[in-house]
């Protein structure tokens, strides 16, 4: 680690003239990337801006349909959340599927989502539930949130307040574990909002994507044959030592099948 | 049996500072005025150094020294040395490539240390390594076995890469046996490389005492004596009477701590060259590419049998990789520890083998739990499975066929060795009731019902633990005795300390051999502390690797309490005034034999420490020292049955039931026992299913350098394991003990595999990934709807 100077704002407009004032300065949500990265000397900040103390940006809560999780809100206490758990058990579930108990304990959404990690398992999440990101300055759908690898529509200086979750009527993930990392390496998130069907697929590509050939096969209703019919590019998947793309793209296909027989 | 005597199931004595956090490891350790080591390594698999400028790393904050391959050599330093000499065929010695504690011309692979930088703190050391200026001319490598013997020479000096081209065994009769087989099965079969992953790095702090001339190293050693004398008398850092090395708590080995490092050697030569104590505490991503790696063999091997269904020969050869560097034992992995056990259970008649050892430019490679006894029992049940597939007979009526028998023991192979005892009927019938085989048709139904695969396999093990004797390990070539020493001193209380020349890193020594002194001695086990690791404090010892502690270690002290018996006796006779030969000692009591009359050890130790009435000319105290040089090995064995179910669209392998029966002779500590076979087993199923080395062919950069890509087994992958003993005793050793250490990482891998090829039909290499699995399904249902 290089030596940088650290700060612990406690307001949303305390951080962000932090973050405008330093040469090079990195907001640190729950650190779970940022710190391997800098215990590894990969990156050189001048400053760290840790947002531990943005208390306001943590708890869930319930808007009308509408499920608001707090950008500093962690990935335990969404796992435990018993509003979650009673309105989107499928989003209570996936918070439970990461990493360890040790990550999802400092691991936040907002972190997860704004570092946009192509194996992480929120981007799914938010684009199959058509969730809208909250900043400091405007609401963000998350079709146009998640824009590449490692890469969000977030402006350099832009926070993540909270993410906005309409209630689906059903939602299910299943996860293909990367068996080193546990991180996803093809994850399917299926759901039902409002009579729609989304299906977003993590891990397999170098972007969370919405798989549209399957939300079409499947808004007739919800069949999990629907899903045998269809046929999966690899040619935007990953290959790496633990999955090739074309497993990746059969893994897809089965982990999609398995959450829409879990919703049948 | 008592209550904390040999036998029972006494919770571990060092537990209660391992898990709260209170134990004392290397990195615990801080001296006056200690500086940190940081160390500059190559960043490319092959390369000449040109230069190494470090002008701008010295003047950087903090830095009190920066060292290099040249300063190493201006001090006449020596390199790091291979303890056993391993000869060609043609008689030739192996071919060993100098080995300096710092590259000096050349690096040989990513992570070889070039400079050490010290500095005042840690994060100083690393700022300035930063700026030592390495001048690299980057050379052609050799990262594969194949095509090794071909490529660039990774020491100038030796030819074809090749260490030795060594034999084992009888090659005319193997192959006149495979001539005239009724049935021949070939395979050829990679053994994995694996990095050893000891939740404690390595670590060490070098201090000299410029007033005393004395030097101290703590370091993270399996073998504290053994790491004194290869520094002294071969890197020549410290006369071995001025030397201490202390290896205090050590967080796991799996073999890997045995080796003589770069590191540490550095760290006792930079803190008396510098003037100041130098730690070092290797980071994970240090530990992966530079703690010498386990296995990594390629082998083609040919069983023949009879048409009974006899074994008659077994024809191996195997290629071994070395790595860059020949670390401390690697030369005697795949040749004495590995096809001198390739008769496994069976009484096959002739064994041919051929190990040719290449070097590579890659990390060193040497013992890893199981050493070599993983690699033949791999090959060895691989083949008897693959012999019984193709031949129609069952799996477990094959090995029983071909075992020896109990009438047979001793039992000479034609492949060394001498097994002592053993009943290798015993365990499979334990193993198949327990597995409950004959219920497997119905289960694999049930499965089929559920749309999954399950298979059934086995691994009928033999090992060969406690090296020995030292004459024999002598003539095939070690550089050392294989005796432990053991040293047994009551104070004036009758308080006992038992001293070992082994070691502990996980094993819970202190606990088993006070076990084995409350038993031996009658003291109560709460008044038994045992010390290890220490060069100061105990007495020469050749420490703790190949499941030897207990079968050597503590047989030396069995050795050391026996002659505490006696002399017990002189002094007991002469209080009950009776004669020498009269004198019975039992619980803890000398007894005139065919009375009452009886003095307490506690009162004849008293008497041995305040001799106002004893014996005229016996010394006074109670200290006694023994060495214990074994008369052969100890040969455990086991019946491992494994069984799967494999989900077939994602080729995901779940164990569901593991079943694991070993014959460890006598058991001392039955809970320890099973936990050792519990670790074990953890990590042979890691090897099988989630463990691999892989680096780049092209570049030699490691790709699996972190837990983000190297797959760990972790507590949700492994089912709870069925396990059992069945016991026939050492003949040779006081206790009748034979090792536990690594039989779970040597017979589990293949039980797994060939459950894994039971279930799908294919044979798949080490590790079973779920993406091979998939494809050898989606093959083979290809293959299938092709018919």
């Amino acid at each position: 680690m290089y030596a940088f100077t650290y700060h612990r704002p406690s307001t949303v407009d305390e951080a962000l003239s932090l973050l405008r004032g330093a040469e090079d300065g990195k907001l640190m949500a729950g650190g779970q990337t940022l710190i391997p990265t800098l215990k590894q000397r990969l990156a050189q900040p001048s400053d760290v801006i840790d947002l531990g103390g943005l208390t306001d940006l943590v708890g869930i809560c319930e808007e009308g349909d509408v499920l608001v999780v707090g950008g500093m809100t962690n990935h335990a206490t969404v796992a435990h959340s018993d509003l979650v758990k009673a309105k989107i058990p499928g989003l209570a579930e996936l918070a439970e599927m990461i990493g360890d108990p040790q990550v999802r304990n400092r691991g936040t959404m907002g972190g997860s989502i704004a570092n946009n990690d192509p194996a992480a398992d929120y981007p799914g999440a938010l684009l199959a539930l058509n969730a809208e990101v909250v900043t400091d300055r405007r609401r963000i759908g998350a079709d146009a949130f998640f824009t590449g690898m490692f890469e969000t529509a977030l402006e350099e200086d832009e926070l993540v307040v909270s993410v906005r979750f309409p209630v689906p009527e059903k939602a299910k993930y299943m996860k293909f574990p990367n068996p080193a990392s546990r991180y996803s390496m093809a994850g399917v998130m299926v759901a039902v909002t409002g009579g729609a069907v989304r299906v977003a697929v993590t891990g397999a590509g170098p972007c969370a994507f919405r798989w549209t050939e399957a939300e079409a096969a499947l808004a007739g209703g919800l069949d999990p044959a629907a899903i045998d019919a269809l046929v999966v590019d690899a040619s935007d998947l990953n290959t790496d030592l633990h999955g090739s793309a074309a497993y990746r793209a059969h893994l897809v296909k089965v982990m999609a099948k398995r959450a829409v027989q879990a919703l049948a | 049996m008592t209550e904390h005597g040999i036998g029972a199931r006494v919770a571990r004595k060092e537990d209660k500072r391992f898990i709260t956090g209170k134990g004392r490891y290397t990195d615990d350790i801080d001296l006056p005025g200690q500086a940190f080591a940081f160390f500059v390594r190559s960043p490319m698999a092959h390369a000449a150094i040109r230069r190494v400028d470090t002008a701008a790393a010295v003047a950087a904050p903090g830095v009190v020294g920066v060292l290099t391959g040249a300063d190493v050599a201006a001090d006449g330093i020596g390199g790091l040395i291979c303890g056993w000499m391993v000869k060609s065929k043609d008689g030739s010695d192996m071919k060993a490539g100098g080995h300096p504690i710092l590259a000096k011309d050349k690096v040989r692979y990513v992570g070889d240390h070039v400079a050490v930088v010290v500095a005042k703190t840690y994060a100083q050391a690393r700022d300035a390594a930063d700026l030592v200026e390495v001048d690299y001319e980057e050379l052609p490598a050799v990262i594969e076995l194949t095509g090794a013997r071909e490529g660039a020479l990774v020491h100038d000096e030796i030819a074809s890469n090749t260490v030795y081209e060594w034999e084992l065994g009888d090659q005319a009769a193997t192959d006149a046996a495979l001539a005239g087989a009724a049935h021949v099965t070939t395979i050829e079969i990679t053994n994995n490389r694996l990095v050893p992953n000891a939740m404690e790095p390595r670590a060490a702090i070098g201090h000299y005492d410029a007033a005393t001339e004395q030097h101290t190293l703590y370091t993270t050693s399996q073998n504290p004596h053994v790491a004194r004398l290869v520094m002294s008398a071969f890197v020549g850092l410290a006369p071995e009477h001025k030397f201490r090395v202390v290896a205090p708590d050590v967080g796991g080995g799996f073999g890997s701590k045995i080796f003589i490092y770069a590191e540490e050697c550095v760290c006792l030569w930079a803190a008396r060259r510098l003037g100041v104590p130098v730690k070092w505490v290797a980071e994970r991503a240090e530990s992966f590419l530079s703690d010498a790696h386990g296995r990594d063999h390629v082998t083609r091997a040919s069983l023949a049998m009879d048409a009974d269904g006899n074994f008659t020969g077994l024809k191996v050869h195997t290629t071994a990789n070395m790595g860059a560097y020949l670390s401390t034992f690697a030369s005697s992995i795949p040749t004495y520890l590995y096809a001198t056990l390739l008769a496994g259970q069976y009484k096959t008649p002739a064994i041919y083998c051929e190990v040719d050892a290449l070097y590579t430019n890659t990390a060193p490679v040497d013992a890893y739990r199981g050493a070599g006894r993983p690699e033949a029992t791999y090959l060895l049940e691989t083949l008897v499975e693959e012999a019984a597939r193709e031949t129609g007979r069952d799996p477990a009526a094959l090995r029983r066929q071909n075992f020896i028998k109990p009438e047979q023991f001793p039992y000479q192979t034609p492949v060394a060795l001498v097994y002592d005892t053993g009943d290798y009927e015993a365990h499979l019938d334990a193993a198949l009731e327990l597995a409950d085989y004959e219920g497997f048709p119905a289960r694999k139904a049930e499965a089929a019902s559920r749309g999954k695969l399950r298979g059934i396999g086995f691994s009928c093990y033999i090992e060969a633990c406690g090296i020995a004797p030292s004459q024999v390990v002598g003539a095939l070539g070690a550089g050392v005795g294989l005796w432990e020493a053991g040293k047994v001193r009551f104070s004036v209380t009758g308080k006992l300390q038992v001293f070992t020349g082994s070691h502990s890193h996980g094993q819970g020594h202190e606990t088993t051999f006070a076990q084995v002194m409350a038993s031996k001695l009658g003291v109560p086990y709460g008044d038994v502390e045992v010390l290890h690791g220490d060069t100061d404090q105990t007495p020469m010892g050749m420490g703790t690797y190949g499941s030897r502690s207990l079968a050597v270690g503590g047989s030396a002290l069995v050795k050391a309490a026996e002659k505490v018996i006696d002399k017990g006796k002189k002094i007991a006779a002469h209080l009950l005034e009776a004669s020498e030969g009269d004198i019975d000692f039992a619980d803890g009591k000398f007894t005139v034999r065919g009375t009452d009359r009886e003095k307490s050890i506690g009162e004849v130790v008293f008497a041995a420490y305040v001799p106002h009435n004893y014996p005229e000319g016996l010394e006074p105290g109670m200290e006694e020292t023994a060495f214990y040089d074994p008369a052969n090995f100890t040969y455990p064995s086991g019946t491992y049955i494994a069984e799967v179910e494999i989900d077939p669209e994602t080729g995901v392998v779940e164990i569901v039931k593991f079943t694991a029966v070993d014959d460890f002779g006598k058991v001392v500590n039955p809970m320890i026992v099973e936990g050792q076979v519990h670790g074990g087993l953890a990590q042979g199923i890691g090897q099988a299913l989630f463990e691999n080395t892989v680096y780049d062919p092209a570049t030699g950069q490691l790709l699996t350098g972190s837990y983000m890509d190297y797959c760990m087994p972790r507590a949700d992958d492994l089912p709870s394991f069925d396990v059992a003993t069945t016991e026939t005793a050492c003949s040779h050793n006081p206790l009748g003990v034979k090792g536990c250490g690594e039989a779970g990482a040597i017979g589990s891998p293949p039980a797994l595999m060939n459950a894994i090829a039971d279930a799908i039909g294919t044979r798949l290499s080490m590790p079973a990934t779920p993406e091979k699995v998939w494809q050898a399904i989606r093959s083979g249902a290809a293959a299938q709807a092709a018919e």
